[in-house]
């Protein structure tokens, strides 16, 4: 493994191996290289050696993070200045080490609960440095938080798996952590009326930062009885208050609502973020399926049909399922979403799987084309991570 | 004049052909070749640069779109995408060769879900169209251009817009989750939908800002909000510029984020007052407006905070509104800053660059120097929480010399926006105007890549040809 603690240490070994045309895994603590397809590697480049927080200016409500910090390192500095992440980034149990870092986390594009109301992590991306696959250093948007000078080099990293570059540093909104927070739950819904319901929630003058689903075994695995519908408000203290009530009355005609206090409301919502709510085993597979809110209880009922598990946050629009890692059962899952006019993702699944079918949604001819031409152009040599997203 | 590329001869020479050609794709209607009424196209909200195109067609459909650009491509044919014409940047200038794809006619609102809180609209539709269109079932569209009443959502996402408001809800990228995007070589892909993550590369948030880069945007799911209960404004003015900024510092660094938090320098501060009678403070040298939103309880919560903070640092004057009557008057000059400054000087540059918010004060006193230095007058609008400065330089387009120098004084007063750690833009795009400073910001390594990026999606770069790139290396470069 190579994993330089200087920039200019990338450069260096991206340019042997594209003169070498040897292809590299890219990664930082490998925490989910487990992730999407497998690739067939030379070496691993990780960025876990070059760390620290060069700038925290919390009044212009930014950070500027190399990008093999850690993850809890980085969310602890912000605490100390009263801040977090806006998109409310997931420690999920599942992966394959227990730390994370924050170039993992932007490369793929992987946010919390929050993000059905502030946004995913690639939208707090406000700048990059990174080296290509021709091993030359570029940067993309700055420290400022508007900008709109040249192309957004920073969105078509975050998610792009490690194939484009290696991001070294990353700078990133964030905002004040609210000073209280505040949920309500109704127990027993069925799938299509917890939506009905999150959806009045979020479509509330209240500001709802959370809006999640979860149907028996989920809530069972957090400690319910019955499937519970959960929708969050984060804010000051007399607001949050003041918005629970109105929440109540807004929600009352789903049935008994109870209120959950700041602390018993983070401890709830850090397991929704954490996808803690899964039974995951370690043959199985998870998949995401993005989709339009009210659609999520169909993708929901069809993977539970075909021996899944899952819930649903985002309001509906991200369901999160876990079940046997079988062709059968991503074809299940690649079906639902495609009729919920949705998108997908193999997550994690053991080798075999993911190396036989995809991992994504396969792109129109038309759009794959230019995907392969502006691949190409950062990494001519083919060797970041190849084929980590699409097989061709 | 800015330099603009040399049209190309054989497409000049075909100019017939090329007509006859846009006129079997669309119908009548929808192809302008006659000079009196390619006049209007000439410019945009540049309106210093101007260029007759060689044709304008209006597209009614995301295919005639496609068999437009299909056309050109094959026959070589530049093409320069506009909406409503409003950019500040000259991102909308035709070219003597090229082909003007006016989206005017694509202004019907599709589609307006609000159990999903999604809009589908096609280009054409105005930024406040949106609102409009939604606002009786108590939603809008968050990104708020003080054009918002012209501009059309697919300039929106040509520039990728903001606003007053976008400290809190983001700016376009921010708010769209798909589009229809046509390529040059006539194919229709769809980036996003109208769910919230895309699998795959994020070519929507690379589409959305690209200037008519890439290709033209036909339809868009933009995300609609539902308001709040109510908003509401307070003005603070204080002793010196300094003061007003370590008082925006202190509000954020309380925990607040208000929803829109503007700043006005003393000659913004008179402009205004002179042309819009909003009681604002004459003795002041900078003023702050701040809104918040929510109940009206809570709105009095944050207000009070604010009041609290602004009040350790001795405001010359602090005025928290009492009704949206006096709210709307409070917005009233800031919004006719631009009328206000058109009042007093014959033309004004916009100038848009972002600087990191502990900067400002010195970014104001060098840019009172250079104000000094080329004897042009500039007033100063600021949104305060994210860091985009407007000065506005006051000139006299009639007199050559008058314009060169607020040429340069703006071009100056963007690298000292990037020499304090900010960028060349923070809202309104490079287009013509800052094309040839983008070596300022960005490397030749860095803007190669983005070149390649350009190739990768229009090969013979006819798209918006001579916008973005320095205008040397508009020539397509390999991939
Ligand atoms: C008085 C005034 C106030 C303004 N205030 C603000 C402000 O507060 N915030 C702000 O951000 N901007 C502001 N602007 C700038 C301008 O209004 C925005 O840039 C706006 O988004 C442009 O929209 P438009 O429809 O006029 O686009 P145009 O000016 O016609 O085009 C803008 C760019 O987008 C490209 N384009 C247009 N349509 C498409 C399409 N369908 N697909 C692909 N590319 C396309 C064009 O080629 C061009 O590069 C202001 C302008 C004026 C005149």
């Amino acid at each position: 493994m190579i994993a330089p603690d200087e920039e200019e240490g990338f450069a260096v070994a991206i340019r042997a191996a594209a003169a070498a045309r040897e292809p590299l895994a890219i990664e930082g603590l490998g925490s989910k290289s487990g992730f999407l397809r497998p690739i067939q590697v030379a070496d691993t480049l990780s960025t876990r050696n070059f760390s620290g927080i060069p700038l925290h200016a919390p009044k212009e409500l930014i950070v500027t993070v190399r990008a093999g910090t850690t993850l809890a390192a980085l969310e602890a500095k912000l605490a100390e200045a009263g801040q977090h992440l806006i998109a409310e980034p997931p420690h999920y149990g599942f992966l394959d080490a227990r730390a994370q870092t924050v170039g993992g986390i932007v490369a793929t594009n992987l946010s919390g609960p929050r993000r059905v109301a502030w946004g995913a992590m690639r939208d707090h991306v406000l700048g990059i440095r990174a080296v290509t696959g021709r091993g030359e250093l570029i940067r993309s948007g700055g420290r400022v938080l508007k900008n709109v000078t040249g192309l957004d080099l920073c969105k078509l990293f975050a998610g792009s798996y490690g194939t484009l570059g290696v991001m070294t540093e990353v700078t990133l909104k964030v905002l004040p952590a609210p000073e209280a927070t505040g949920t309500v739950l109704l127990r027993g819904l069925d799938p299509h009326d917890a939506v009905e319901a999150l959806s009045a929630a979020l479509g509330s003058p209240y500001s709802v930062s959370g809006a999640a689903y979860l149907p028996q075994e989920a809530a069972m695995a957090l400690g319910f009885e019955r499937p519970v519908t959960i929708a969050r408000i984060e804010d000051f203290a007399e607001s949050v208050t003041y918005r629970l009530d109105r929440l109540c009355a807004l929600l009352h005609r789903f049935g008994i609502v109870e209120k959950l206090a700041t602390e018993a409301s983070r401890t709830l919502w850090r397991a929704v973020r954490d996808g803690e709510a899964l039974p995951v085993q370690p043959a199985d597979a998870i998949w995401r399926v993005s989709v339009q809110p009210s659609y999520g209880p169909s993708v929901l009922r069809k993977a539970q049909d075909a021996g899944m598990f899952g819930y649903l946050d985002w309001g509906g629009g991200l369901v999160f399922l876990t079940g046997p890692a079988t062709v059968e059962a991503h074809a299940a899952v690649m079906a639902a979403a495609r009729r919920a006019k949705g998108t997908w993702w193999l997550m994690r699944a053991p080798e075999p799987l993911r190396r036989s079918v995809d991992v994504a949604p396969p792109e129109p001819e038309a759009l794959a084309a230019i995907r392969r031409r502006v691949v190409a152009s950062f990494d001519p040599a083919g060797i970041l991570n190849p084929g980590r997203l699409f097989a061709a | 004049m800015i330099d603009l590329p040399a049209p190309k001869q054989d497409v000049l020479d075909r100019r017939d052909a090329v007509y006859e050609g846009l006129r079997a794709i669309l119908p009548a209607r929808g192809v302008i070749t006659d000079p009196a009424r390619l006049k209007p196209y000439e410019t945009d909200g540049l309106s210093s640069y101007r260029q007759m195109p060689f044709a304008v067609v209006l597209p009614e459909t995301t295919e005639q779109v496609a068999a437009v650009l299909r056309f050109c491509h094959q026959n070589g044919v530049r093409v320069v995408p506009r909406g409503a014409g409003t950019s500040l940047s000259g991102g909308a200038l035709p070219l003597a060769d090229a082909v003007v794809v006016g989206m005017m006619r694509m202004n019907r609102i599709l589609e307006a879900n609000y159990g999903d809180r999604y809009a589908v609209v096609q280009a054409g539709v105005t930024n406040l169209g949106i609102t409009k269109a939604v606002e009786a079932d108590g939603f809008f569209y968050a990104p708020d251009p003080s054009s918002q009443l012209a501009c059309m959502i697919g300039g929106n996402i040509g520039m990728n817009s903001g606003g007053a408001h976008c400290l809190k809800y983001g700016v376009t990228a921010n708010n769209v989750l798909g589009i229809t995007l046509v390529t040059i070589e006539g194919e229709i892909v769809k980036l996003g939908g109208t769910h919230l993550d895309t699998a795959g590369y994020d070519w929507l948030g690379l589409a959305i800002g690209s200037e008519g880069q890439l290709g033209i945007a036909t339809e868009i799911i933009v995300r609609i909000l539902r308001a709040p209960e109510g908003t509401r404004a307070m003005l603070a003015a204080f002793r010196a510029n300094e003061v007003a900024g370590a008082c925006v510092d202190a509000i954020i660094g309380s925990g607040i984020i208000p929803v829109a938090l503007e700043f006005m320098d003393r000659p913004a501060i008179h402009a205004c007052e002179a042309f819009a009678h909003a009681g604002y403070p004459l003795d002041a040298e900078a003023m702050l407006i701040i809104e918040v939103e929510g109940s009206v309880a809570e709105q009095d919560a944050l207000l009070g905070r604010i009041k609290e903070i602004c009040a350790q640092f001795d405001p010359i004057s602090l005025k928290v509104s009492q009704s949206d009557e006096e709210s709307a008057a409070i917005w009233k000059g800031r919004k006719g800053a631009f009328g206000a400054i058109g009042r007093i000087s014959p033309d004004y540059l916009c100038m848009d660059g972002t600087i990191p918010t502990s900067t400002l004060p010195r970014v104001l006193h060098r840019i009172g120097e250079m104000s000094a230095q080329y004897g042009l007058q500039v007033a100063n609008i600021f949104h305060a929480g994210d860091g985009n400065l407007h000065p506005l330089i006051m000139f006299d387009a009639n007199n050559a010399d008058s314009m060169h120098k607020a040429e340069a004084f703006g071009a100056d007063i963007l690298r000292l926006c990037v020499e304090v750690g900010g960028c060349l833009t923070g809202e309104h795009g490079v287009g013509v105007e800052k094309r040839d400073l983008m070596g300022v910001q960005f490397t030749d390594t860095e803007l190669d890549q983005q070149r390649r990026i350009k190739t990768a999606f229009d090969p013979d770069w006819l798209l918006n040809t001579a916008k973005v790139f320095p205008l040397s290396d508009t020539i397509p470069r390999a991939a």
